[in-house]
């Protein structure tokens, strides 16, 4: 125990901690961004995606993964604010003309971006995850509708599952799931809120353009060789997150992004036909309760 | 060629310092830095006032002594040199200089421009020699040692003790200095039995004497006299770590 005590003190020790902990997150992103991408295939992709996301394992399952990320972001948090706590310790008394000479922008703000990351992360979390952030109730049909019982609180509104075009049953029933479809396009409608996500999104780029070079260096397997190259690879897998993510907001922004109520059961059918069928859709999961 | 410079005064490592600026005149274009420097002092006698005190030995930049962050930059903007062996040609006739000293804690200022630099030496004392009886010469051709891995120590031994990564580092951290210590012994057979002993005993003095860590971001490579690379900090991590791995499976004594 004492050994693990010592490697955790000393410098290097907590880098291989941001490092491994950084590493995570980077894979973590990337299937991030790739499910979001798939609400460009319509409700019923994304949807039938976030079901899987929920049902396909078991709740504990889903816990225990969302504990592991938010436990790799803690050690992530950790590291940083003790290193740098022990870096501004180490020059109490600052030049008074300083200039970098060659490092990067991204290398010298990653305090900066992951302050403001981390931010985000909580917002991140409230808005779409716990769905409570105030003032944001999705009030765009088929996302959140209001309980009737004693607690009044807000719940998701269901859609069913749709697999090609028609909707799945299991022992007779509909297969029910949330809309995230709606949800995100009902979240991202808000300006502000879509702003704050492209900086955000643009600011992780900015993290992990240092970040995904810099981890191989603190674990001990970059040269100058790879360094060149492991500084591109950061380069473009930042902008490959962002423009993934960012692209979200933006389209919804420009409307190319539209709710679809019926969670993709109907997306082809007539906007009239569509709003009479999702009427007898939602009285019909009112039946099934 | 004229200039005006601003340079750090402190009567010694109790006293406050301040920048004071001075304006020298007619300096030859092929004079060094430091030669720049010993005019002023000469003026400054001729004045009746204390000379610039600042570290030099060699003047050839091989020894590791002189230590002057010039406009922001230790020992100045043309890479790869020495502030001894920078000459005011690099500079613009009429340009304002701003010389300091290194920067960081474990550094004290002991009187303008001259910094104490000996945790480096206990870094050194910690884990930099071998454990091998080196006092008659073996046979040449014993060890057999390939040329990439003897261009590589070669280059890590280039390291003079400067302290300039340290000064240029935003968080005064000596990982350059110590990694390249590291790096030219572990890479050798010579190295090579105290090699886990000497990366876990020399990071553990460098955390101890209050330098700060590596943020990867390279300025200590660039304000090295020496050009040593980052690749040595990256071997220095590496053997850090399976030091750690091995004494964490070493059975206690």
């Amino acid at each position: 125990m004492r050994h693990v005590f010592n490697f955790l003190q000393s410098t290097v020790g907590r880098k291989y901690l941001m490092a491994l902990t950084g590493l995570v997150l980077v894979f973590f992103v990337l299937g991030h961004m790739l499910g979001n991408l798939q609400i460009f295939l319509g409700a019923e992709a994304i949807n039938a995606y976030a079901y899987k996301l929920h049902k396909l394992l078991p709740a504990s399952a889903l816990w225990f993964i969302r504990l592991f990320l938010l436990i790799c972001i803690a050690i992530h948090v950790w590291t940083a604010v003790t290193l740098t706590l022990d870096n501004r310790k180490a020059r109490p008394q600052g030049y008074q003309k300083k200039q970098a000479i060659q490092a990067t922008y991204s290398s010298r703000t990653m305090r900066m971006s992951g302050i403001i990351l981390l931010s985000f992360i909580f917002f991140h979390i409230a808005h779409f995850t716990v769905r409570s952030v105030p003032g944001m109730k999705y009030n765009e049909p088929g996302v959140i509708s209001k309980k009737v019982d004693a607690s009044n609180d807000f719940i998701p509104t269901e859609v069913p599952l749709v697999k090609k075009g028609e909707a799945v049953f299991k022992n007779g029933q509909k297969i029910m799931t949330f809309n995230v479809h709606d949800m995100m396009i009902a979240g991202f409608k808000s300006k502000l809120v879509s702003l704050f996500y492209i900086v955000a999104t643009g600011l992780l780029c900015l993290h992990l353009t240092h970040g995904v070079s810099s981890m191989f260096q603190s674990l001990g397997i970059r040269n100058s060789f790879w360094r060149v190259r492991l500084d591109r690879v950061a380069l473009v897998y930042g902008w490959t997150i962002f423009l993934g993510f960012a692209v979200i907001p933006i389209a919804t922004l420009v409307g190319i992004l539209r709710a679809d109520p019926s969670g993709g059961l109907i997306a082809n059918a007539q906007v009239h036909q569509q709003e009479d069928i999702t009427h007898k859709l939602f009285t019909q999961e009112v039946t099934l309760k | 060629m004229n200039f005006t410079l601003r340079v750090w005064r402190q009567k010694d490592s109790v006293s406050r310092g301040e920048l004071v600026e001075y304006k020298i005149q007619d300096v030859s274009e092929d004079s060094s830095f430091l030669e720049m420097l010993d005019i002023l002092s000469e003026n400054l006698v001729e004045d009746g006032k204390m000379p610039m005190a600042f570290d030099y030995d060699c003047r050839e930049g091989i020894c590791g002594m002189c230590s002057l962050t010039i406009d922001g930059i230790p020992h100045g903007p043309e890479s790869g040199t020495t502030a001894c062996q920078l000459h005011m040609r690099h500079f613009k006739d009429g340009q304002t200089i701003t010389i300091e000293p290194w920067r960081a804690k474990p550094f004290p200022v002991v009187k303008d421009l001259i910094v104490d630099r000996s945790p480096l030496d206990k870094i050194i004392q910690s884990g930099g020699f071998i454990t091998t009886r080196a006092g008659s010469a073996t046979d040449a051709n014993t060890h057999l040692i390939d040329k990439g891995t003897a261009d590589y120590a070669m280059d890590a031994a280039a390291c003079i003790g400067c302290g300039a990564c340290v000064a240029a580092c935003p968080n005064a951290s000596a990982m350059l200095f110590t990694s390249a210590k590291v790096a030219h012994m572990n890479s050798l057979p010579q190295g090579k039995p105290e090699k886990h002993r000497r990366a876990l005993a020399m990071v553990s003095t460098m955390d101890g004497e209050g330098f700060g860590g590596c943020t990867n971001i390279g300025e200590c490579e660039a304000a090295c006299p020496k050009n040593i690379s980052l690749d040595v900090i990256a071997h220095l991590n590496r053997d850090y770590a399976i030091a750690q791995v091995k004494n964490f499976f070493k059975p206690s004594a």
